[in-house]
């Protein structure tokens, strides 16, 4: 490599790790992005030029289309549809790096364009197997947080088994391809190279499958990791220093980040990968149908808050940011406290399903920022809080997290402790249980719960319009 | 490739590491997904080894190959950087509006 090549590459690199440092906290966390992006800029530029790439009119046609595509999805993506974005790119990144590494292997192996060499042979194996499953995991996290297919946790008998016996037989064909066909004389290099390929895309679904929707933020972020990986990968076939710095500081930052994330919200990682979710929720489900809840009316709730409550805490979660509720929600905590009212709003570190999400929802419906709460903050005050008003929540106040009894993919999940307040309100469309599928048995209370069937929006105006009528 | 080669780039690999583990030490939880998006946006620098791979004299099969890696690469960075950049931008108006309440 030229040197001013190699000079920009890790002007490139040195970009990446100042803007990652600055993206620590909210004030420099936009400008650390516009760095790192200024980073890809040079790198990209630096490519075209030197490598006299530029005139190649087939790799301006791919970015631009790549492009156009990654920019006009991105501008339009919902705020709420976000996990699945990020999920989207990474995977199409993934996917990237599986590519560049069979491409490789096809020259040196069917073509013999480049020299074989060991390092290129088992890194170009790696970033397959990496690459494969990071894409194929992405489009099926995507497809569960869209809610296209296979939504909820799927399982079968023998899944680790599965998993291990196909991981093996992966292995042993890249063992192969790198040995030059020495293992499996009946399948040559390439051949097991394309085996390889496909049973590390079956692998990724395999992996992702059973996984519930509660945890997918955090697979997301393994998956961000294993991309990084497969990138540092294809930078060893490919003999190229950026490659290898920028896709070993995502892999081993990503890994970082999501054992952050898996431990903030109690869930070890081993037990989101490997836990056995078998028909305890589905059984559950079942006997759903036959218990009574308590179906109140606006009315209802209104005059529970005219008359009950002197303190009230408002719990938002996804439900209410799809429906755009949170202007509605902030208007009945003004009108609550205009009457004399303590209200607070309780947001959960996965309210939303985005870290920090929820927060930038309510601040921009003027909800006062001293009124918001976390977790740990608030969770001792339920206890004495009159009315909690829960609207499009439900796994983030699911008692059945708790419990030791009931395995399932919320299981161990801090909780927001709703169910120690003397009512609970439900804002929500109907009885049926939240992303992660596990069923919320406080909607059965009937004693203290009351559940007001509507749209998150609707439902708030109605109680509105009720506690005002109502005094 | 020479062994001298292969050392460095192991050795870059391996620092390369460490700084990442330690870029991301006590992240609030509040950015974690911003901060997820933009290591996200990072790892599009496959797109530079997809352009290499396109470039590289080959046939049909690593044309087509290669010009798909090209375009999910370039999904990856311009999507990456452009979400991350929309999410961080709500971040931005809370330091804001919480000066002018208070």
């Amino acid at each position: 490599m030229a040197a001013p090549a190699f000079l920009a590459y890790l002007l490139a690199a040195v970009l990446f790790i100042f803007g990652i440092r600055r993206l620590r906290s909210a004030e420099t966390a936009r400008s650390g992005n516009s760095i790192s992006a200024f980073g890809m800029l040079i790198a990209l530029g630096t490519t075209l030029f030197i490598t006299g790439t530029l005139s190649l009119p087939e790799i301006l046609a791919g970015m631009v289309i790549g492009g156009a595509i990654g920019a006009v999805s991105a501008q339009k993506v919902k705020m709420t549809a976000m996990p699945q974005m990020v999920a989207a790119f990474n995977g199409v990144g993934g996917g990237a790096a599986a590519l560049i590494a069979l491409s490789e292997f096809y020259q040196t192996d069917v073509l013999g364009t480049r020299p074989e060499t060991l390092v290129g042979s088992i890194t170009a194996v790696l970033s397959i197997l990496i690459g494969c499953v990071s894409f194929a995991g992405s489009v099926i996290a995507f497809s569960k947080l869209q809610d296209l297919f296979l939504t909820g946790s799927v399982s079968f008998p023998l899944q680790r088994t599965v998993n291990a016996v196909v991981l093996l037989v992966a292995l042993l064909c890249g063992a192969n391809a790198i040995s030059g066909g020495a293992i499996l004389p009946f399948l040559s290099p390439f051949a097991s190279i394309a085996v390889l390929f496909l049973l590390a895309l079956g692998l990724g679904v395999l992996l992702v499958v059973p996984i519930g929707g509660a945890d997918m933020p955090i697979v997301i972020s393994l998956l961000n990791a294993f991309t990084g990986l497969a990138a540092a990968m294809s930078g060893f076939v490919l003999s190229n220093y950026v490659l290898i710095i920028s896709g070993t500081l995502v892999g081993s930052s990503g890994t970082i980040l999501t054992r952050l994330m898996s431990s903030s919200l109690g869930r070890p990682l081993g037990k989101i990968l490997f836990a056995s979710v078998s028909g305890a929720a589905a059984k559950k489900s079942g006997e759903r149908e036959e218990r009574p809840v308590n179906a109140a009316s606006p009315e209802d709730v209104a005059a529970l808050l005219n008359y009950e409550a002197e303190k009230v805490i408002m719990v938002p979660g996804y439900g209410l940011a799809v429906a755009q509720a949170q202007g509605a929600m902030a208007d009945l905590a003004r009108l609550l406290e205009e009457r004399g009212k303590e209200v607070k709003f309780a947001i959960h570190p996965v309210a939303g399903r985005m870290p920090g999400h929820m927060n930038v929802l309510l601040a921009e419906a003027d909800v006062p920022y001293d009124r918001l709460y976390d977790m740990e903050d608030i969770n001792d005050e339920f206890a004495e809080t009159d009315v909690v008003i829960v609207v499009g929540a439900n796994d983030v106040v699911n008692p059945a997290a708790s419990d030791p009894e009931v395995e399932s993919p919320i299981s161990g999940m801090p909780v927001l402790d709703v169910k120690s307040a003397r009512h609970v309100v439900f804002v929500k469309r109907s009885l049926s249980p939240g992303f992660a599928g596990v069923d919320n048995p406080l909607f059965y209370d009937t004693e203290k719960t009351m559940m007001l069937f509507a749209d998150a929006k609707q439902g708030l105006q109605d109680i509105i319009a009720a506690v005002k009528s109502g005094q | 490739m020479s062994s001298t080669l292969l050392l460095s780039e192991f050795a870059v690999f391996v620092i390369a590491a460490f700084l990442g583990f330690e870029l991301i030490t006590r992240v609030p939880s509040l950015l974690h997904t911003p901060l997820m998006s933009a290591t996200n946006a990072i790892h599009g620098i496959v797109l530079v080894g997809a352009i290499l791979a396109l470039a590289a004299p080959g046939d049909t099969f690593t044309k087509v190959i290669g010009f798909i890696a090209v375009v999910f690469g370039s999904m990856n960075v311009m999507g990456g950087y452009w979400v991350t950049n929309r999410m961080l931008e709500m971040f931005r108006a809370r330091p804001a509006r919480r000066r002018r309440r208070r």
